[in-house]
Formats: C-alpha cells, structure tokens, sequence
C-alpha cells in the first residue's frame, strides 16, 4: 500500500489543483469549457470516490464515457446466458454481471430460483470448476475489454492443453479504439478532451491511440487510476485545450509503454478475430468486438448452444445509451435514484460497481 | 418486479437489501410501541426495578474456522457484543447447535473449546442449549444460534435521539479486518501476510466508555455492511449528518490492499470486535486513551463528527475531495476490472 499512498498525496493534490485553476481560467477566458470524457470506468469510479468533481472549477466537466464492460452488455446477451442456465448448463461469471438486466430478469433471479451460476474472481477459477466437474458442461461469461480479454481467452488455451471438453466461453468482448472513433464522429457527443483508460493502455500500447489522436485532432491523455494521476491528467488536457493543442499524452508511463504488452496482444491475434460488436444502448460499432477464431468454435458457446447475444429488450425508458456516450449526465436521466437505484436496476450503468449511474447515485447525489 | 419474488443472497448482505426485507415483512408483523419499535439488535425490557438487554444471532461462517477465530468464537462475540453496545453488561448466552451429518467430531470439540474460552474470557455463562443433527446437505456443517441477556449500566443512556451537532465519532481500532480475513480464507487468496480476524469482545470497551456517563451518546458494532452501513443509517432522515476524515479512519494496510485488489470499499466490511461510539466533544480523547489502555482498543481514534448536513453521510477524502458515503446495496461483489 505504501506504493499507492504516493499517487493519493494531500499536499501533491493541492498544488496540482492549484496549476488545474489557473489553466481553466485561461480556458475560460477563450470562452470554452472543458468537457472532457474518462473512457474508463475505473476512472469514473476513482473519481467518485475522491471526490475529484467536487475538486475542479466549474468550467472544467467530466463526463463518463462507455468504458465499463458490464454497461455495455446488450440484453440479449443475459438472455443468452439465462437461456444456457435453463438448459442446465452451468454458468460462471464475474460478480459485476448478476444484476444486469436481461429482457425480463437478470441472473441473480435465476440464481435464486435455483439456477447454477456461481461468481468467479478470476477466470481460471471457472476452469477448475470445470476441471472438478467432469458430469457438468460449464459456460464462462466472457465480457471485457482488452486488459481482461487475455485472461479470459487463457480458459480456451488451458482447456485446449488439457483437452477439456467441458468448458466453453460466451464472448461479448470490446475493444476501445473502434468505440472512441465512433464517439468522435457522434455529433451529439460534445467533448474536447478524452482521458484515455490505463490499464487497456497498458496492454493495447500508446500507439493504438496515435491514428485517432491525428484524425480527429483532439486532446488525449492516457492516465493512471489513481487520484494524483487522474488530476494529472486533467491537468495535462487544459494544458492542451489553452494552448491550442490536440496531442496524445502518455502520463501512465509508469505502466503504458508504446507497444503494450507483446504477449497479451499476441494471446489475442492467435485466438480471437474482430468482428463487429453492438453496445448496449449504443448499438453496432463496427469492429469494435472480438470473437473466437473459427478453429476454436468448440470453445464459443453462442455456437456450441446455438444462442444469440444480440439485440435483446432492454427497457425502453432507460437512458443508459445517452449515458454513455456523455450526452447527458446520469443525474439528468428521470429515472435516477427513483425507478433505477442499485438494488433495482432499470439499465446497466447503475448496476456494475463501475457504472457511471452507480458512481453517481453512490458518491454525488 | 421479478427480482423482489424471492430471497437473494443479498437480503443477507446487511446492506439496503437486509434492511429493506427486515423493514417490510418483518418489524411491520411484529412492531413493538416505544423503543422498541424497529426490533433492535439489543432490547432494553424492564423486569421489576430492574433492566435488561435481550439479544439474539445466527452464525453461518463458512469456512468455519478462519485465521484469528472460528464459528464458535464469532457465536459468544456476536451476541455479547449486541448486548454491550445496548450499555449492558452481558451476562447469560443460550448455544443452540445446527450440525450436519458426518461433521469431523475433532473440529466441533475445537469450536466447543473455543466457545469455551470466549465465553469465560468475556464473562459471559453459557447456561442453555439445543443440539440438533441435520441430513448432509441440509446445512452447511455448522449453524450455530446463540441469544443473551444482560444487565443494563446505569449510567449509560444511549440512543440516536441523543446525538447533536458538534458531537464526535470514535473507532476502537482498525476497521473491516474481519470481513477481509473470511473473504481471503474463502476464496484461499494467496498472501504474503495472513489477515487476521478482529473477532473479540467489545464489553471491556463499553465498561471504560460508560465512566463519561452522559458523554456517551450512540453505541453500536459494526458488523456486516460496516461502518457505512451503521453510520449511514444513523443519519437517514434525521436532522443531522456525519463527516468521516479518510485520512483519520484506521484500516489495516494488509486488509486494505486485498480490498483494494478486488475492488471492495472498506467501508463496507464488517468487523466483529470493533465497536463506533458517538459522543460529546469533551469526552471523545479521554475515551480514546482509555480504550487504547486496552489490548482491543489500541488503535482508537476520532474518525469524524456529526454535522448539521441533514441526513448526509460524507467522507472528506485523503487528496482533500468530499464524497457521499453509501449504504452498501446487497452482496460485496468483486469488481471484474
């Protein structure tokens, strides 16, 4: 913890702050606000949970983007995995997925309705289940983006050397890149800063960024999740926005190198292909997901089970699409902390624990 | 809606959930008038001239021994524990077993020993009991329910209805160590140093608080749902708030870092030998250095105040942000990112 405490510094903050106010008045003074999007959803929470918006003048807005795995999981794709739960298939998943919303229930229903679904901590936990239980054929709920995409793949590798037949993998897995292109070229979507995700970066590299950096001619900082490196970060983008700037800024590069991480990447390019891929509340971006290589198809249980992962009924007053993309604020949808609160949620932004509706409704209502 | 037709695991987590399935299917059948009104963890009954504090919990651990205690130890805790911070002294607890079929008879003599040694060490007697054998599968293992009485401390007069602006918020010691030690033995998460349970009794805390008297305005332990959870109720509609300094709450660092890995907010993790006390501004230090004479209350410290923020819990954070603090929803999910 001593690690971290130094990027949570009081003294550290202050100053940083300090240099924050000073570079948004000269913004102000051009006559702009700084609108700028945390891609990730880790950041959104980091940011609810110091306080950081509360921090910043008033010219200076942070808005949540679509980077949390959980909000982004079409309807359809619960309903896939409720459908394999009711053939008796054994579903494993990460904690975060139990409350979404399907069309008409979410897993923790049919959990306790006598469904088999356990919540995994990693997903090799899942292939020991599967390993143990020869008698049960298991599904793990495969959704992320590209920092859990690796680990989730290694259940195909390890199932693979070990010839388990038993185990196979509902994908719903996203890729950053693709879906900052498609916001950029949103034109309901005002934003002139992004705050690019740390540890995606880490294994995609600062490099991934470069072509959109260059097309779209906006300021991007690759940041940290801890307190010191997020105010960095927005330190960084009002630095760009007064001086005219649009550059990619690396200021994770205690973690984030230029090329990522060979061997998560390589990991990706040997099992997976991109495919197009449709986001929850958004719709289809194209290529912005990744399947299962055709020679892996025994591991990919929308085609072992024949199920379908998209489309799906979410509800429709749900505004989590317009959440997403930051064109408004969570405090601004009419459901907020009256029909849609963390215990009975309406759309999946208030149901992850990176959420941006459930930072809202936890730490600023 | 669907999701409200059955128990889920979060009716248990001791967040909303709990309170909501507590609220509207139980206190409404069997409400009381007067203080006892919402079925407190500890009721205050009048035999004659005298008072008592009448008080019950089940146990249901898994795995039934942990580092730093064990089902049986946790069973003398919990329930003496509910008595104290009611400002009673516990006295009497009942041991009601639930034990599956094929349970190794080596570990029950274990947690009976331990039973033992908790309740002598905590002054309580264990003076009746029940002993019933279940079919494998119709528990798991070991359920254990034990219920107490005590005797109420004269000079203690405590209540939420007590508690004014200006008043301080005090810990015993570290929070969350009990809940971060099962989660670590649950999922066998490999560490480099053991976390250890807090587990113990809270009883000596609430005999050398009881000296300032009218000081002491508000007791409680925080167990599932953590200090969020006890404070956040606390403050819900009522005239008051409560600020909390992050830098001032103790946590283990052991047992935050693991938090911190799976994404869980320490404030939500519950402690089972820590008590929170609220009380006048001129007794919170003498407390404080009372309870740190002691070997359960060395870490004690003023965590925070109560403010006139109308039913607002808020946590002033560490790099100087200010937050609203939640009652924790249903189960502590791990994040998956």
């Amino acid at each position: 913890m001593k690690y971290v405490d130094g990027f949570r510094d009081t003294g550290a903050a202050a100053s940083i702050v300090r240099d924050i106010r000073h570079l948004a008045s000269e913004v102000e003074d051009k006559g702009i606000d700084a609108r700028i999007m945390e891609v990730c959803g880790s950041h959104t929470m980091s940011i609810g949970r110091y306080g950081i918006r509360q921090m910043l003048p008033g010219n200076v807005k942070l808005i949540s983007g679509p980077g949390c795995p959980v909000c982004v999981t079409d309807a359809a794709y619960i309903d896939a995995a409720l459908e394999l739960a009711g053939r008796g298939v054994h579903v494993a998943s990460f904690g975060d997925m139990l409350k979404v919303p399907g069309s008409s229930e979410t897993l923790a229903d049919a959990r306790s309705a006598g469904a088999g679904i356990h919540v995994c901590y990693s997903p090799l936990d899942a292939l020991g289940f599967a390993r143990e239980h020869p008698e049960k054929e298991v599904v793990f709920l495969g959704i992320g983006f590209e920092t859990t995409i690796p680990t989730v793949v290694s259940i195909v590798k390890r199932a693979g050397s070990e010839s388990l037949g038993n185990i196979s993998v509902l994908t719903a897995f996203k890729l950053v890149p693709p879906a900052l292109e498609a916001l950029a070229n949103d034109e309901n979507v005002a934003v002139n800063g992004f705050l690019l995700p740390a540890h995606v970066s880490a294994v995609i590299g600062s490099e991934a960024y470069e072509g959109f950096v260059t097309r779209h001619r906006i300021a991007s900082v690759i940041a940290g999740f801890e307190p010191l490196d997020i105010l960095l970060g927005v330190e960084c983008l009002l630095k760009q926005l007064a001086e005219n700037r649009s550059e990619l800024v690396n200021q994770y590069s205690r973690v984030v190198t230029k090329s990522g991480n060979r061997i998560a990447r390589s990991m990706i390019d040997e099992y997976l292909e991109v495919a197009d891929s449709s986001w929850r509340g958004i719709g289809i971006i194209p290529g912005s997901g990744l399947v299962l290589r055709e020679q892996f198809a025994e591991y990919d249980a929308a085609k072992r089970y024949q199920v379908s992962t998209v489309g799906g009924t979410p509800d429709r007053r749900c505004r989590c699409g317009d959440v997403l993309r930051g064109i408004i604020l969570p405090g601004e949808c009419p459901l907020m902390g009256k029909e849609c609160t963390p215990l009975f949620p309406v759309g999946p932004c208030m149901v992850s624990s990176e959420g941006s509706c459930a930072a809202h409704y936890r730490y600023s209502r | 809606m669907k999701s409200a037709e059955r128990i889920q695991l979060g009716h248990g987590g001791g967040g909303r959930l709990s309170r909501s399935l507590i609220n509207s299917e139980i206190v409404t059948r069997f409400a009381q008038k007067g203080p006892l009104a919402g079925l407190p963890d500890g009721a205050s009954l009048q035999i004659g001239n005298s008072e008592i504090v009448f008080s019950t919990d089940s146990f249901v651990v898994s795995p039934l021994e942990f580092p730093g205690g064990d089902i049986g130890k946790l069973a003398v805790h919990g329930t003496a524990n509910d008595i104290a911070v009611s400002g009673a002294t516990p006295l009497w607890i009942s041991l009601a077993l639930i034990i599956e079929e094929g349970l190794e008879l080596a570990l029950l003599r274990r947690i009976l020993d331990s039973i033992r040694l908790a309740s002598v060490e905590t002054g309580v007697q264990i003076v009746t009991g029940d002993t019933k054998v279940v079919a494998r599968g119709q528990c798991d293992r070991l359920f254990i329910n034990t219920a107490g009485i005590g005797r109420k401390i004269k000079s203690l007069n405590t209540g939420i209805h007590r508690i004014q602006q200006g008043d301080k918020v005090l810990t015993s010691g570290t929070l969350g160590d009990h809940g971060m030690a099962i989660m670590a033995a649950r999922e066998k998460l490999t560490l480099n140093e053991k976390l250890y349970s807090d587990t113990c009794s809270v009883h000596r805390l609430v005999a050398e608080a009881s000296q300032w008297g009218e000081g002491v305005k508000f007791m409680r332990d925080p167990t599932r749902g953590g200090i969020a959870s006890v404070l956040g109720e606390i403050v819900e509609d009522r005239s008051f708030g409560i600020v909390l300094n992050e830098d001032a709450v103790p946590y283990n660092p052991q047992a935050r870092a693991v938090a911190e890995v799976l994404g869980i907010d320490m404030m939500h993790v519950a402690c089972e030998g820590r008590m929170l006390l609220i009380c006048s501004p001129d007794s919170a230090e003498g407390i404080c250095s009372a309870w740190r004479t002691l070997p359960e209350g060395t870490g004690a410290a003023v965590i925070g105040e109560v403010t006139d923020d109308k039913g607002r819990l808020i946590l002033e954070t560490g790099i100087g942000g200010r937050r609203m603090v939640d009652i924790p929803q249903g189960e502590l999910l791990p994040r998956i990112c």
